[in-house]
């Protein structure tokens, strides 16, 4: 039964609408915060909630008549700590608003399309037809042109141009076809001609675009190692700070009794003094950071399965570049011919473009071009009953048999073999040129006609614009780069020196590869790399950081922790810088709510004790107008200053890379020395207006 | 005025030259293959094996039980002391908690007396018990500071040391040479050195008076050498027999000072980070010359409210000035306000005036020197503390560098910072928690002897004494009671080993670690920036918690006094 001309229905749901959350769904979302079940989840704004719960009843009983400061000032206290809660709640949805608009756009790629689902994987079986969230890892799936992709697979027949624009975004169609590195398929992409056969691999709701989805919302976030420590430290800041306000009360009430007057401190200037000293500006943007860290790489088409890869990409000190599209440009291109001796340049010129007609590398075309060059126009192609010699990974060489003539070119290596297999050498002269040309940082290409060395065709990378600045950059931050490329050492040292890495690794396979990684790893670094090929995946498993190509195989991009949807392995420095600036803006932002502690001190301390000790007014050092205008003052400025960080958190520090000492001075003038001053100014300030009203 | 400052500089030369010379006896003894033969006498009577190194649950289990076991020692002794023989004086037994609370004391290296010694202690508990406790509880201090540095220094193994072997050799190799060759030192400056316990005396009037002698040079040198500080006699380094010349008062400061800072270079050495060493040694001396430049002056200018009634507080000729109140004339006002500021810092509690009478920001610079008790610190704690905040500073400024913190080339994550925190925590969980207990215990405040902010100061100030192990009292608090024994005695135990035993986890748990290679993208940690910024957050960290119990004591006090108001 043919299956060519049978065409399905398409989608079977209409995609949901992409909207970017408004104002309303923010403020929804930060009420719908206040469930005591999402507030226990981050410890030091739980502090203020139930310091919010606490002032309101105080308040209430104040209404009474029952409480120990006028209800307008206990109310006053409760509305700005409930504003806390809420402006916290707020910022973390802002964050996550903006990853749920990300994943709208993921589910739309995501439709329930009807899927072919062979009986046996041959092209020949009959099928039948099931719905795309049917169908189980395992079975054999027919996709045909213009059908889109109902699952996560592999190529197991067929070749097929792909359209994955609705997952990379990129859209120039892809290449799939069974065996090698392009056999991965991901769900939700279309075929655009031919057809192809493939083993479903994941199951439904597993798929790539699922995990893409959870991760993009939230749903599957977890704590990183670093937030857990940090969330360590604001818990335990929070309690010395929880002591030292509970012990005022019995303090307070026992310098009464011992100095004979005045009167002890309300429980709502405790709890005032309480949510200013503890560390509330990174305690209500500190999950927010995080989303935001997330959001920023997918704004780099960069998906981290985990936020803990993200952080770990700040730490990254090591760096494996795969030399080919990282630090050159694509491919090699041919520069020049080498005859041997006794051969014209033309000769050699010749057989080459007849080794290279059959050849679709860049490689291989760029070799036509410049014999094309080298000899005049007078396109010719191959004699009838030619027969192209394609590429092996075991020969290692690729050329034409034209009856007599069996062209061949290849590595310097692998031609040797062939020319000494029939009988023949290579000359000195043809060693001293290869060596030559490697040691150019260039490739050297043998050609030989049977037996017989025509010459050397050198093949030469075209560095990528600005890469030496940028390693010259990292390595300043203390960052090492290691050039990884398939070349011959001669070759892959002329090229690391041009390209200003630190170290490389020539010949590179994937043992190699795993070798170095661990080798680095047990000096204490942390390593950071991009890989797309099945043997690609224990490396990348193996390194801190592994960015898989979008394009490269299912194995691939399940070993790494980072899929590029872009696949472009440049995109491995911007990884790096996404991580730091994370770091960076969370590192900022603990100074700068610790630093605030100074001023806060000088506000409330003098305010809360002023009644017992009127002298106390001397550290009043803010002149601020009266107790209840410093302490309102303390608890607005500090509800303010999440609201004015906001931005800050989402957008992350300014990042600028450079030593690790030029980098703290820098960010303690702005954070820190910024963090002392910025409240006393903020609290004084707000006073000031408050004086009128109060 | 700039002889007292030539004074002080001199305590800091002689103190900075004797670093080097301490701090490589130190390292060579920590790191030293070969035992003594004291040592192999005593490893061989205890069953121990010299070789096997142990990790730091083991380590601290040894230490934590040997030290009960010695405590216990010293709580039968005392209670027992009315029946054993030799005391000429009769003295009666401690009660079971001034018992607890002087065993406590010692064990935990505060010295916190609740007793007077010439009259509540015989020659053999001074010796067996005080003198004992004094050296195993600095030996065990010192032997934790160097399983902890061990444990910086280790990579990924769980080796720290051993307990017994580091324990013993600190007390042949260090205390106990130290302790003899200061002793001989002291006895020859007048100190009475004897078994006898006084002596009778005629006065000018014709009354008999008996005066109390005792093995007193012995007990001075390790009191100081071990930053202990619990006296022979009530009156403790103020006393003639105690601190007999200024010769002796200066001695004393250089013991004090003696191994908190020769660790900060035996901790370069044994790193092989020299720099890191002397930037933390800076910052000891840079928070002690700054907190001296505060007690100094407070206690020279004296009390304002003289001014009004016309008496000449001037230094002069005749008279040393400024507030002589409970300060003996031999030291005057520099050797007593350095030796406040000294005893305080290193969490000694050894005095050679009366606290209480200091003037209110004078008596505030050694209150809030034992509530940082990281500004030298008592011997091998002090250390331990001041990593445990340098650790703080990582993590708080060094994420602006855009990597998660490390420090000597470890990572601090969640089980650092758990134990960190939980040292951090102890501190003014112990002092606040106590002192909010003893304000709101029915009857406690009774034994206050002072109104107004004085008398919370009082308060706090023994709470805080313990806590911080330091033991110096501000005096006019009545400690001798069941509660105050009993709560100082807990504060001094949770002082000690809730930072002590945290510590040494994280020492255990950083030397299983790998150690990140430096580069130009590593936090530097040995550079003037960050030792400022240690400096910053201990004071904001260690200090700001106590600013608002500051207000309530010394702070309104000195506001009050200047405004010529009473209590």
């Amino acid at each position: 039964m043919s299956t060519s001309q049978l065409s399905i229905p398409e989608s079977l749901d209409t995609p949901p609408a992409i909207a970017s959350p408004g104002l309303g769904a923010i403020i929804w979302d930060a009420f719908a915060k206040l469930a005591p079940a999402t507030q226990w989840k981050n410890p030091v704004m739980f502090v203020v909630y139930l310091g919010s719960i606490l002032t309101t009843v105080l308040g209430l009983q104040a209404l009474r008549g029952q409480a120990d400061a006028p209800a307008g000032f206990v109310f006053a206290i409760a509305g700005w700590l409930w504003f806390t809660v809420l402006f916290a709640n707020a910022a973390e949805a802002l964050a996550e608003g903006r990853g749920k608009a990300q994943a709208a756009a993921l589910r739309a790629a995501k439709k329930r399309v009807h899927a072919k689902v062979l009986r046996e994987p041959r092209l020949d079986s009959s099928w039948y037809i099931a719905n795309s969230d049917e169908i189980t890892a395992g079975t054999y799936v027919l996709v045909q042109a213009g059908e889109t992709i109902p699952a996560d697979g592999e190529v197991v027949e067929g070749v097929a141009s792909v359209d994955e624009s609705a997952v990379t975004g990129e859209s120039a169609p892809v290449v799939r076809e069974s065996g090698g590195d392009f056999s991965s398929v991901t769900g939700g992409t279309r075929v655009l001609s031919d057809w192809i056969i493939m083993r479903v691999t994941a199951n439904p709701g597993e798929a790539f675009l699922d995990r893409m989805i959870a991760m993009v919302e939230g749903a599957r976030r977890g704590k990183t190692p670093n937030e857990v420590a940090l969330t360590i430290l604001l818990v335990a800041l929070t309690a010395i700070f929880l002591m030292v306000c509970a012990s005022l009360l019995p303090f307070s009430a026992l310098s009464v009794a011992l100095s004979g007057h005045g009167s002890v401190v309300s429980v709502t200037v405790l709890v005032a003094l309480l949510v200013c000293l503890i560390p509330t500006t990174i305690g209500a943007l500190l999950s927010a950071i995080g989303i935001a860290g997330m959001s920023r790489m997918l704004k780099a088409n960069v998906i981290a399965i985990s936020g803990r890869a993200i952080e770990a990409a700040g730490d990254v000190d090591v760096l494996l570049l795969d030399k080919t599209g990282t630090i050159t440009l694509g491919n090699r291109q041919a520069h020049a011919f080498h005859p041997a001796p006794g051969v014209s340049e033309s000769a050699l010129a010749e057989a080459a473009r007849y080794a290279s007609l059959a050849d679709e590398t860049p490689e291989g075309r760029s070799i036509v071009t410049l014999a094309r060059e080298r000899l005049g126009a007078g396109d010719l192609g191959l004699p009838e009953g030619s027969v192209a010699v394609p590429f092996t990974a075991r020969t290692r060489m690729s050329g034409v048999d034209m009856g007599e003539r069996c062209i061949r070119k290849g590595a310097a290596s692998a031609v040797r073999t062939y020319v000494e297999a029939l009988g023949g050498a290579f000359t000195a002269d043809i060693d001293r040129t290869v060596e030559n040309v490697a040691r150019r940082g260039a490739t050297p290409l043998v050609v030989a006609d049977g037996r017989c060395v025509l010459g050397v065709v050198e093949l030469k990378d075209i560095m990528k614009e600005g890469i030496k600045a940028q390693f010259a950059e990292l390595r300043r931050m203390g960052i090492a780069t290691v050039m990884i490329t398939g070349d011959n050492h001669l070759t892959a040292a002329a090229i690391a020196a041009e390209a200003g890495v630190d170290d490389f690794l020539a010949e590179a396979t994937p043992e190699d590869k795993l070798a170095l990684i661990r080798r680095y790893q047990g000096e204490g670094h942390l390593v950071a790399m991009t890989g797309d090929g099945t043997n690609d995946a224990p490396a990348l498993a193996q390194a801190d950081v592994a960015v898989a190509m979008n394009s490269g195989t299912q194995a691939a991009k399940e070993a790494g922790n980072m899929v590029d949807l872009d696949s472009n392995p440049t995109k491995l420095l911007r990884v790096v810088e996404v991580g730091k600036q994370m770091i960076m803006t969370r590192g900022a932002l603990t100074t700068f709510s610790v630093a605030n502690d100074l001023a806060k001190y000088f506000a409330i301390v003098p305010a809360a004790f002023v009644a017992t000790y009127p002298s106390l007014d001397a550290l009043n050092i803010m002149h601020l107008h009266s107790p209840a205008s410093a302490i309102l003052s303390a608890v607005i400025f500090n509800a303010l200053i999440i609201v004015a960080l906001i931005p800050l958190a989402l957008r992350g520090v300014r990042y600028r890379p450079a030593r690790a000492k030029d980098l703290l001075t820098r960010n303690l003038l702005i954070y820190g020395v910024g963090g002392i001053i910025a409240p006393f100014v903020g609290i004084k300030l707000i006073d000031l207006l408050l004086t009128p009203l109060m | 005025m700039s002889i007292d400052i030539a004074q002080f500089v001199l305590l800091l030369v002689l103190m900075a030259g004797l670093v080097v010379v301490a701090g490589r006896w130190l390292t060579k003894l920590l790191t030293a293959r070969g035992h003594w033969l004291p040592e192999r006498i005593g490893y061989r009577l205890l069953g121990i094996e010299p070789g096997v190194g142990m990790d730091w649950k083991a380590y601290g289990l040894a230490l934590v039980l040997s030290n009960a076991a010695m405590m216990l020692l010293g709580y039968v002794i005392l209670r027992i002391q009315s029946w054993l023989p030799f005391d000429a004086l009769h003295r009666a037994s401690q009660t079971p908690d001034l018992a607890f609370n002087t065993a406590a004391s010692f064990i935990t290296n505060t010295n916190w007396q609740s007793y007077s010694g010439e009259s509540s202690l015989s020659n053999f508990s001074q010796m067996a018990v005080i003198t004992f406790l004094m050296t195993v509880s600095a030996a065990s201090g010192i032997a934790a500071c160097a399983a902890f540095i061990r444990g910086l220094a280790q990579r990924e193994a769980r080796d720290v040391g051993n307990y017994w072997v580091d324990f013993s050799r600190i007390t042949w190799r260090l205390l106990l040479p130290i302790c003899l060759v200061l002793s001989l030192v002291y006895v020859w400056q007048g100190m009475p050195q004897t078994l006898a316990s006084g002596m009778d005396a005629t006065t000018l009037e014709g009354t008999t008076q008996h005066i109390v002698t005792g093995p007193v040079a012995s007990l001075e040198a390790i009191k100081h050498i071990g930053t202990n500080g619990g006296g022979f006699f009530g009156a403790n380094a103020a006393h003639p027999f105690e601190n007999p010349t200024p010769l002796t008062n200066l001695l004393h400061m250089l013991a004090m000072f003696l191994i908190p800072s020769a660790l900060t270079y035996a901790f370069g050495r044994m790193l092989s980070r020299r720099a890191q060493g002397w930037a933390f040694l800076a910052a000891f001396l840079v928070m002690f010359v700054g907190f001296l430049a505060v007690e100094y002056p407070a206690e020279r200018a004296g009390n304002p409210m003289f001014a009004s009634l016309s008496v000449d507080q001037a230094p002069g000729a005749l008279q040393p000035g400024g507030n002589m109140e409970g300060k003996e004339m031999r030291f005057g006002i520099a050797q007593t306000s350095v030796f406040v500021a000294v005893t305080t810092a290193a969490t000694t509690g050894s005095v050679n005036a009366m606290h209480d009478s200091l003037t209110p920001v004078g008596g505030m610079v050694p209150l809030f020197l034992m509530m940082l008790n990281s500004v030298f610190g008592g011997v091998g704690v002090g250390f331990i503390n001041l990593v445990s905040f340098a650790i703080l500073t990582v993590f708080l400024v060094g994420m602006m560098i855009g990597r998660t913190p490390e420090f000597l080339g470890k990572k601090i994550e969640a089980r650092e910072m758990k134990l960190v925190m939980l040292a951090v925590l102890a501190h003014p969980f112990c002092i606040l928690g106590f002192t909010a207990l003893a304000a709101l215990w029915p009857g406690a405040a009774s034994g206050l002897g002072n109104a107004g902010p004085h008398g919370f100061s009082e308060l706090i100030y023994a709470y805080t004494s313990g806590t911080a192990n330091n033991g110096s009292a501000f005096g006019g608090l009545n400690a001798n009671t069941p509660f105050y024994n009993t709560t100082i005695g807990l504060a001094m135990l949770l002082g000690r080993y809730f930072t002590l035993l945290p510590m040494l986890a994280v020492a255990g748990s950083l030397a299983v670690k790998r150690t990140v290679p430096e580069s130009p993208g590593t936090l530097p940690t040995a550079t003037p920036l960050f030792t400022v910024l240690l400096i910053f957050v201990i004071v904001v960290v260690g200090g700001l918690t106590f600013l608002p119990s500051l207000a309530l004591g010394p702070i309104v006090e000195h506001l009050a006094m200047s405004a010529g108001q009473f209590f």
